[in-house]
């Protein structure tokens, strides 16, 4: 095995770095709404709304950045929708994700209609001059474009908010215990309805990211199931924003890893390496919640349930 | 300005009102959508809603009815009773698979022998597939507190690749020219599952899906663990001072869930699917989530749930062919139905109240 | 059984009574959505074809996104019912659903891709060549590539995609002894960010020339980011990434096959057959070679493909071994379709293993 099957660490590192940008954003988004004690599985439909957003404004303004702000735009106007059933009419969030998902999936072939086989515009990575010629580090760190930083970016925000700020506690204590929070006078309906907002318009980002930059083309069906991914990687993350971090390059790091070794002539079986991204993050919260005992115990306590202010 | 108010207990108008005004308000809707793609409303609401029912063709399409609702009905039914006692088994879809791989197994590794047993012992490994399937979720997470969400989510993408090893290399049809699939169960009277009487879909997975929603009906109603699941969902604590074990419970919910469905498993794979192929599922475990909670997680409702999911994919298909509707549309139609559904729902368990700001 | 017959009856009264009319009416089940941009695009070009073709004398129906299996049986039969005359199914997964309504509507003709069962009169299969495209793109790659290492993305290890395989690193070996391939399964049917990765990962391992079984532009786009690496067209032209990294394409051509076929039912001829066309029928398109190919390759493979055309030349001509070194077909010896079409196996010089 020379050089571990031909495979450079450092490229398959910055390889994962932007594999897991989709999910990351998406399931980042999701903490949140989470965290505000609201259940959303409506990501796969809000992340391909967001593709289908996002290319349209991109090729219509030819500007990537107006593309990624529209596929964001798209994703939180799906997410109203949802807000709008489980917040005001209470309904059954579980129902209503899986509902959005499949009316997520319906209007973007829709809409896309007209738009296949067109190539958007480029988004370039950024330059850092010479510091991307650093021998490993500048492959790993400094050859990437906008969204794999940001997508970092907003893991630590979100981690220094829920952790430091008046926003954050306020959001914990909204998605512990709703009715207690609501004595204490904060808004309940606002707060998680800001929380889906910023959920439906990450997904969507992570949408645009799969359509505009990973693939880049717009075909019905593109998101292939990354936002139930992404849903997996908030409860392996055991709802803490840095282990969705470790959550998200682990599952894509697996996923690149299983292709650079089938592409090098690796001989363990094929059909062994493509469930391997399943099996490891099985494995890998298994050692960490029977390490911990209690990591199943910290989701939100009031995750999935109705709010109504009864006075 | 307007407000919910709760009602004392749910009204049981409102309770058989509901889908009736939701269905009213997504034709509307509907209709709007229909319009702007340029056909005509009218003929569309009818062919999706109207035709499979009662239309030229309505002698095939209720036995269709039933083929399409029944795994969706045995699934849900399933998943229901972990869903009250709150645990979440969302790999329906795995375990599905798995009773297929599992049942189909038994019967082609006897072809071509005929035995009356053959039948009945497919249906008992599948039923023994999906709970082993079932039972992984529920062992790691009583064992290894590991979140049952994940956990049974990923399983349905391993099974998944089992099924394609499965179509592709030890289930494989050996006459079938190097292609992949197993061989049709349709032309194996012992292990097959045809119609019961010809031309009403009646086959034994639908058989087995109305027993199944008795079966629930009587558990949850009569019977002591029908009761701690229900205590188990509502009040964990008060559930664990009753003597509830939780450990048990989740082992019991994962397994019957994941039994039930991969009994829908083998019995599609026997009857109306007939083989193994890399794409023999087609997404009736997610599917059966909406099913379930449509249902409000009551046995008679889920039947009634299975059978509208139903005529939305069979109404919905023909609306495709015979008016050119693209299928994206009729996707986001059902979406819509769903949201309606859901929405209007409130009025079961909340009244509106219309009052001024002094006033509150 | 009596039953069955009952039954059968009662369908095949019902197939009658729509006789009557005098619109032909050709009806297309697809297995993905029309927007996929590749295999069910395809078909649908196909079916527009028709419409162009034969304007007020044909109508058409179409179904997206039919499920195989137990749904593909109900479109099948609601499709006879509402007064199909032909009815194409395109997917392999349709065989045994198209065989069993095809015996209940003997009115009715079926046409079902790439399969091999015909049970009654009424069926008929067709394919397309799709390996002789490949045996041009692998002379090109061959000439293309400097690192000497080509890479295929396959979907799932099934005979068509093996033909692919075994069609292109012949003709790659044949213009460039030293050529070695790497095969990638993705081991799904869709999934673009995938496909992505596994150019990627090809791309990583030294691989300059990129040949895709999956259909959508992901191994382009990602060719596309590293200069010197090329890569073709599949399903479709592709032609956004013109002239580099495309530098050629395969294109699923079903028009002329569909218009002939639909024609048959019109003028009555109808009868059924078993085709299996490539390049000489039009069904296997070469897009346009790109001026990123020098001029000599470029006449080479074009001359390829005529000699593939013209029919002097068959892409798996003897000698030919199997991987494990043993004998397949002697010098001069073509395989015959049977062969080809079941075919799982590797020929003499790729290494890895076919999935089982």
């Amino acid at each position: 095995m020379m050089e571990f099957c031909g495979i450079n660490p450092a490229v398959l590192v910055a390889s994962l770095m932007v594999a897991s940008v989709p999910i990351l954003l998406a399931a980042i988004g999701e903490l949140v709404v989470e965290k505000s004690g609201v259940l959303n599985l409506g990501v796969e439909g809000m992340m391909i709304m967001g593709a289908i957003c996002g290319f349209i404004t991109a090729v219509s303004t030819g500007s990537p950045l107006l593309g990624f702000l529209g596929g964001a735009a798209g994703g939180a106007v799906l997410s109203l929708m949802f807000a709008f059933l489980t917040q005001v009419l209470l309904a059954n969030q579980v129902a209503t994700g899986l509902a959005l998902t499949l009316f997520g999936l319906g209007l973007s072939s829709l809409m896309g209609q007209g738009y296949n086989g067109i190539k958007p515009p480029l988004t370039e990575a950024l330059n850092f001059g010479p510091l991307s010629d650093i021998p490993v580090l500048g492959r790993i760190l400094f050859s990437h474009d906008w969204v794999v930083y940001a997508s970092v970016a907003i893991i630590a925000a979100v981690w220094a908010v829920l952790k430091y700020t008046r926003t954050g506690l306020i959001l914990r204590a909204v998605g512990e215990n709703h009715d207690a929070a609501h004595a204490l006078g904060y808004k309940v309906g606002l707060v998680r309805l800001l929380a889906i907002l910023f959920g439906g318009a990450l997904a969507g980002m992570g949408g645009a990211y799969l359509s505009l930059v990973r693939v880049p083309q717009w075909t019905d069906g593109i998101t292939a199931g990354a936002g139930w991914i992404a849903l997996a990687i908030v409860v392996f993350a055991s709802w803490k924003p840095w282990r969705v971090l470790i959550g998200g390059y682990l599952f894509g790091g697996i996923s690149v890893l299983q292709l650079n070794l089938q592409a090098c002539g690796s001989r363990i079986p094929v059909e062994y390496l493509s469930m391997s991204p399943y099996l490891i993050t099985i494995l890998v919260l298994v050692i960490m919640s029977s390490g911990r005992g209690r990591a199943a115990l910290n989701a939100p306590a009031s995750l999935g349930q109705s709010f109504h202010a009864s006075r | 300005m307007v407000t919910l108010e709760k009602r004392p207990s749910p009204s049981r108008f409102w309770s058989a009102a509901t889908p009736v005004v939701a269905v009213a308000l997504t034709m509307l809707a509907g209709g709007v959508m229909f319009a702007l793609l340029g056909k005509n409303p009218a003929e569309a609401i009818r062919t999706i809603f109207w035709d499979p029912l009662f239309g030229e063709f309505a002698w095939y399409l209720r036995g269709q009815l039933l083929v399409k609702a029944g795994p969706l009905i045995l699934i849900a039914i399933g998943l229901s009773l972990g869903f009250r006692a709150g645990i979440w088994n969302i790999g329906a879809e795995g375990q599905y698979i798995m009773g297929a791989i599992f049942g189909a197994s038994v019967g082609l590794a006897v072809f071509p022998t005929d035995n009356r047993l053959i039948f009945p012992a497919m249906i008992i490994a599948g039923a023994f597939g999906g709970w082993l399937w079932g039972m992984i979720p529920a062992i790691l997470k009583t064992r290894f507190n590991t979140n049952e969400i994940l956990v049974s989510l990923m399983l349905v993408y391993v099974a998944e690749k089992i099924l394609s090893k499965a179509a592709l290399g030890f289930l494989r049809n050996p006459e079938g020219a190097g292609f992949p699939g197993s061989r049709n169960f349709n032309s194996y009277p012992a292990a097959a599952n045809p119609e019961l009487i010809a031309g009403t879909g009646m086959h034994w997975g639908v058989v087995m899906a109305f027993i199944a929603v008795i079966f629930a009906y009587i558990l949850l109603q009569r019977h002591i663990l029908g009761f701690q699941i229900k205590l188990a969902g509502q009040a964990p604590r008060a559930a664990r001072f009753h003597g509830v074990n939780p450990q048990r419970m989740v082992v019991l919910c994962l397994g019957i869930s994941g039994a039930c469905a991969g009994l829908a498993g083998v019995f599609e794979v026997t009857g109306p699917a007939g083989q193994i192929s890399i794409d023999f599922n087609v997404g009736y475990g997610f599917t059966a989530i909406i099913v379930a909670f449509l249902g409000r997680l009551n046995p008679v409702g889920i039947l009634l749930a299975g059978l509208l999911m139903a005529l939305t994919y069979i109404g919905g298909e023909m609306a495709s062919t015979n008016l050119g509707l693209p299928a994206a549309a009729i996707q986001a139609f059902q979406g819509m139905l769903l949201f309606f559904l859901l929405a209007v729902d409130v009025m079961t368990n909340y009244r509106i109240r219309l009052f001024t700001k002094g006033a509150a | 059984m009596k039953k069955i017959l009952l039954a059968t009856a009662a369908l095949s009264l019902m197939a009658g009574a729509v006789l009557a009319q005098d619109k032909t009416k050709a009806c297309f089940v697809y297995v993905g959505p029309i927007g996929d941009g590749g295999w069910t695009y395809q078909h649908h070009q196909g079916l527009m074809a028709v419409e162009a073709e034969f304007g007020d004398k044909v109508e058409t129906a179409y179904q997206e996104n039919v499920p195989e299996g137990a749904d593909a049986e109900r479109v099948l039969t609601q499709m006879a019912l509402s007064g199909c005359d032909i009815i194409f199914t395109t997917s392999f997964g349709y065989m045994d659903a198209t065989n069993a309504v095809a015996a209940k509507f003997p009115d009715v003709k079926f046409e079902h891709a790439t399969g091999f069962k015909r049970d009654t009169p009424n069926v008929s299969t067709y394919n397309a060549r799709f390996y002789e495209g490949r045996a041009v793109m692998g002379t090109i790659a061959g000439r293309m590539t400097k690192s000497n290492k080509i890479g295929y993305i396959g979907s799932f290890p099934i005979p068509e995609v093996i033909q692919g395989i075994n069609a292109s690193f012949i003709h790659a070996k044949k213009v460039n002894s030293d050529v070695t391939i790497s095969v990638v399964w993705a081991y799904t049917w869709f999934d673009p960010a995938k496909e992505a990765d596994a150019a990627k990962a090809l791309i990583e391992q030294g691989v300059d020339v990129i040949l895709a079984h999956t259909d959508s532009t992901a191994p382009l786009a990602e060719a596309a980011k590293t200069p010197g690496v090329i890569g073709f067209g599949q399903a479709s032209d592709m032609e956004a990434y013109k002239p580099s990294p495309r530098v050629s394409s395969i294109i699923d051509n079903w028009a002329p096959y569909y218009i002939e076929r639909v024609g048959a039912v019109i003028d009555g001829t109808w009868a059924q057959k078993d085709t299996w066309a490539g390049i000489s029928g039009g069904e296997v398109l070469i897009g346009e070679i790109t001026e990123a190919v020098p001029a000599e390759v470029k006449a080479e493979a074009e001359a390829l493909a005529a000699s593939i055309a013209d029919g002097s030349y068959h892409p798996f001509t003897g000698p030919l071994n199997k991987q494990d070194g043993t004998p397949w077909l002697a010098e001069g010896v073509v395989a015959n379709d049977g062969e080809l079409a079941g075919l799982n196996f590797y020929v003499e010089g790729i290494t890895g293993d076919i999935p089982k």
